[in-house]
């Protein structure tokens, strides 16, 4: 019956299809689009992290060859602030601290790379001359740059209204319960961590064009966003005040994004306002540098925590503290990050009743920090994985056996966490069984001392990990603060002679969805993956969406467009029992084919298509023509992606480097729709959970500098210092989503930054060292084995 | 405004550019070919590696008047005109080396060099190492590395065609 050959449906390996034009040069990225009579943008920014403006002079700028106009916040004041798009509450209630951010800063600019000016001019280079000769005058403040520095009393305030840098005090967890677990352990396991700042990087940088047509009064953004809808709402509803109706976005070819190009940024605001000013299409491009100070940042967070157990390793509470950086300004999605994205996670894979958890979030003087590829998962599950490592050593019970003794049992689901979440399925022995023979865990003593003979110290660590992701039912999130619905939207469009149109509004940066999403069309339609079009990222083509973030596309879009197709096939099933005279219920349908049960009439989906094309023999008094349905999916859970991930890893101990040598990750992703996609997934999230552990650091200094702001000195991940990674994966399906799915784009960056650094602590067992934070630089790690020791030099 | 003339995937060209335009801009803006991609501005990141009379070089660290006689090969001139792609092309595609697509440019002109500069081979220890100059955030290597070792098989002639991704 299957009409495919190959075979290209659910669990095909097919080669991408969007991979000719980028092959080829023939993609088409925000940069790639000139608009005729463009014009170009360059953003002066604040060099300084905290100051009052006492003065912009622009005459002499203004003067300059090219140059259309120059924009100061006094120029944007009366337009709407850049939207937040979720509040969280403080314990007693009240809404968290949301301060106005301005488009172009208004008297005071709160970090580096604020926004306070923009020139438009003719050509880049005019712009940018024209951008040097502005005279800004700064009255500099102190700046609070850290999480520390911004609560010492008397910290310099980010926000003049915003009383101890306070954005919000949270809590989730019942205190009392949580407080006589304490009381009742053989055993409380202490532990301090800084989850490391990060910058995202996606190797294209942002970039917009704002062009007005001044005939029609419409407005078209093209823009590096992950997801073109969500920025139509906010910037056209809260910033420009323009109706839906005449704003258009495109988020055309996207280079990656990993989270940093979901959210609404002034830049998209500024282009689009001034095109409509000067009637001219104008063209913003970021440079890396610009990327480093007016990205949204990842992580940083500082946090304490306490485990307590039983004599017998059982885990019978947990308790956490975690500060985290908010930035100067919220972001877009940025309260909700250490909040409901980070402490409902706190249970993972193990049975904890009882946990109580406090989230204090700061604004500091630094670039604005949101999600970044997995978003508050990484850092409960770095805290989780590390803690129960440390909890392992401190109580003598092995690190694989203490896992064991506290892990869901397969018979508990769906399972109730202390913590909101109700998981619906897992297996979190099978994936920590699979990979510790597929990592040769048992064997691995053996090479510890084989690699001790030839001077180096090895160690091995694991992390059984487990996120929540397919964000996210609606009701569910709205209730927890989200100002939005997080359902999806597919429409499939059955053309006349039966090739496809599909219209999601996930947005593909990387992620394959023009091959996966045909796939999900092959294998239900029986229409070959070459006749299936993919169409997102334009707002004038999709009718609605909510873009792809949070390991959400396939899970929540995919569903949507499964929903559309049983709308395709019930409509076709009717046609088909007109065409064979047959009655409806007696029309079955599979992968392409209408059959009148029991017989050998059949139509295929071209002649239904057609015929609803073309009704000249048609239930045309029952039945509209056509065939293209929509459907918008809400899910009715998080989906709940788990595994295990090992890293082995080498220290040299003559320069402190840690090589990793092998890693393995396990991952339960549930139904698995294109392998060869999954494993690139799961490759690319390691290769940023290693940059994590290993590499990268933002380091902003005293004065709220930042360090490492360009590629020269913030360490990105290089072919050579990654290792191959094996990727296996064990299913559990899905129970609440059509398709199975769970989501398997940030599992890699979750689970193994944790299983990194167990292993270098394991390296470095010998030593006695407890803890090493996050990057574990040659520095680092050459500082504690030489600890005390005087060099032979001196 | 000074001329610099010069001849890309086989096409002359003359053009008028500042004494400060960079080879790259040169390409994407005046020549229309976007196919080359700017990453950083400090050299790193290798989005937009061309090949200048034979050797790969990263056309942000290179000013258009340098460029004067020169030959230039950008990913658009990759395939032969009847759109066989390179076998690199075709690697990149069979071994999933590429995600968003926005390093493959730069990571497929220098991989070609790389390739061409070692007829004995690269092991992928090597492979690795020359790659120093090319970021990718999205694959994590793995499979741009299988796609090169797959690649440098075909291009020195020891198979007539690409091992597949599967064996």
């Amino acid at each position: 019956m299957n009409a495919v050959t190959p075979f290209e449906g659910i669990g095909a390996s097919v080669k991408r299809k969007e991979d000719l034009r980028f092959l080829s040069g023939r993609g088409q990225y925000t940069d790639d689009i000139n608009r005729p009579g463009q014009a170009y943008a360059y953003i002066l920014r604040s060099p300084h992290a905290h100051a009052r403006i006492a003065g912009i002079d622009t005459a002499t700028a203004a003067a300059m060859p090219g140059v259309l106009a120059i924009y100061t916040g006094a120029d944007t004041a009366g337009l709407g602030s850049i939207p937040c798009g979720w509040q969280i509450h403080n314990k007693d209630g009240s809404p968290m601290a949301e301060p106005r951010h301005p488009m172009l800063a208004e008297g005071k600019v709160r970090h580096v790379g604020d926004q306070v000016a923009v020139v438009i001019a003719e050509s880049r280079a005019q712009a940018k001359d024209a951008a040097e000769a502005i005279g800004v005058d700064y009255d500099v403040l102190p700046a609070a740059p850290t999480l520390d520095a911004a609560q010492v009393p008397g910290a310099p305030l980010v926000h003049d209204g915003v009383a101890g840098n306070i954005c919000y005090d949270w809590h989730i967890g019942d205190k009392a319960v949580n407080d006589a677990a304490f009381a009742a352990a053989a055993k409380i396991v202490t532990f301090e961590t800084t989850n490391n700042r990060l910058v995202p990087n996606a190797m294209e940088p942002r970039a917009a064009i704002g062009d007005y047509d001044t005939t029609t009064g419409e407005y078209t953004l093209f823009t590096t966003s992950q997801n073109p809808h969500v920025i139509r709402l906010l910037m056209g509803a809260f910033v420009l005040q323009i109706p839906e109706a005449k704003l258009r976005v495109v988020a055309p070819d996207v280079g990656g994004g990993f989270g940093s190009k979901i959210y609404h940024y002034a830049e998209e605001a500024i282009v689009t306002w001034a095109a409509g000013k000067l009637g001219r299409p104008v063209k913003w491009t970021c440079e890396r540098t610009e990327s480093f100070m007016s990205d949204a940042h990842g992580r940083d967070h500082i946090t304490k925590c306490s485990l307590a157990l039983d004599a017998n390793g059982k885990f019978l509470g947990l308790r956490v503290h975690t500060q985290a950086n908010m930035g100067a300004y919220l972001s877009t999605f940025a309260p909700c990050v250490p909040t409901y994205l980070y402490a409902t996670l706190l249970a993972g894979v193990y049975t904890t009743p009882t946990i109580y958890c406090e989230v204090t979030a700061v604004f500091t003087n630094t670039v604005p920090v949101d999600a970044y590829r997995g978003a508050g998962r990484p850092e409960a599950t770095y805290l989780l994985e590390r803690l129960v490592d440390i909890a392992a050593a401190e109580t003598g019970i092995d690190r694989v056996e203490i896992r064991r003794r506290n892990f869901i049992p397969n018979d508990a689901f769906p399972y109730q966490t202390p913590v909101a979440l109700q998981y619906d399925s897992g297996n979190y022995t099978a994936t920590l069984d699979a990979a510790l023979q597929a990592a040769d865990w048992a064997g691995f003593e053996a090479r510890r001392a084989e690699a001790a003979k030839h001077g180096k110290l090895r160690g091995i660590g694991c992390s059984t990990y487990l996120e929540a992701c397919g964000i996210a039912p609606s009701a569910v999130v709205g209730s927890l603060g989200a100002r939005a619905g997080l359902y999806e939207v597919g429409t499939i469009r059955v053309h006349p002679t039966g090739s496809v149109t599909v219209l999601t509004g996930a947005h593909s940066h990387g992620q394959g969805h023009e091959t996966t999403f045909a796939q999900l069309v092959a294998d239900r339609l029986g229409v070959p993956v070459a006749q299936v079009d993919v169409v997102h990222g334009d707002t004038a083509k999709v009718p609605f969406g909510m873009g792809t973030y949070g390991s959400r596309s396939l899970a929540v879009g995919g569903s949507a467009m499964f929903k559309a197709m049983d709308k395709i096939i019930a409509k076709g099933r009717k046609i088909a029992a007109h065409l064979m005279e047959a009655s409806v219920e007696d029309i079955e349908f599979d992968r392409g084919t209408f059959r009148v049960a029991g017989t050998d009439r059949t139509k295929a989906l071209a002649e239904i298509s057609l015929a609803a094309y073309v009704p000249h023999n048609y239930p045309i008094e029952e039945l509209e023509p056509g065939l293209e349905e929509t459907a918008f999916y809400d899910p009715k859970n998080f989906t709940y992606p788990g595994g295990c991930h090992i890293a082995e890893i080498e220290i040299d101990p003559e320069t402190g480097k840690v090589s990793v040598v092998n890693f393995t990750a396990v991952d339960d992703v549930g139904r698995v729709i294109n392998p060869m996609i999954v494993e690139g997934q799961v490759q690319g999230g390691v290769a940023q959970g290693i940059g994590q552990a290993l590499l990268e650091h933002a380091v902003y200094d005293a004065d709220g500098q930042l360090l490492s702001g360009s590629m020269m000195d913030y360490t990105m991940p290089r072919a050579d210092d990654l290792p191959l990674v094996g990727v296996a994966t064990h299913t559990t399906l899905c129970t609440h989503n059509p398709l199975g799915v769970k989501g398997c784009g940030e599992v890699g960056a979750i689970g193994s930054p944790p299983a990194v650094m167990n292993a270098v602590v394991d390296a470095l067992k010998s030593y006695g060292v407890r803890h090493i934070e996050m990057p574990a630089t040659p520095a680092k790690i050459w500082g504690i084995l030489h600890a005390g020791r005087k060099l032979a030099a001196e | 405004m000074p001329q610099v003339t010069l001849t890309v995937n086989g096409k002359t060209s003359t053009v008028e550019v500042e004494g400060r335009t960079l080879l790259v801009e040169l390409l994407r803006e005046k020549l229309r070919l976007t196919g080359t991609h700017v990453g950083c501005d400090t050299s790193q990141c290798g989005a937009c590696v061309v090949h200048v009379n034979g050797d790969s070089v990263k056309s942000c660290t290179m000013l258009a008047l340098q460029a004067e006689g020169a030959e230039v090969t950008t990913i658009e001139g990759l395939a032969k005109p009847d759109g066989t792609l390179h076998p690199m092309q075709e690697a990149f595609r069979e071994y999933h080396a590429l995600q968003c697509g926005f390093c493959t440019p730069g990571m497929v002109m220098s991989a070609i060099d790389l390739v061409q500069k070692h007829p004995q081979g690269l092991s992928e220890k090597e492979i690795r190492e020359g790659l120093e100059g090319n970021l990718c955030r999205c694959t994590g290597y793995h499979n741009i590395v299988k796609a090169i070792a797959a690649a440098q098989e075909v291009m020195h002639g020891r198979r007539s065609e690409l091992a597949s991704a599967a064996e």
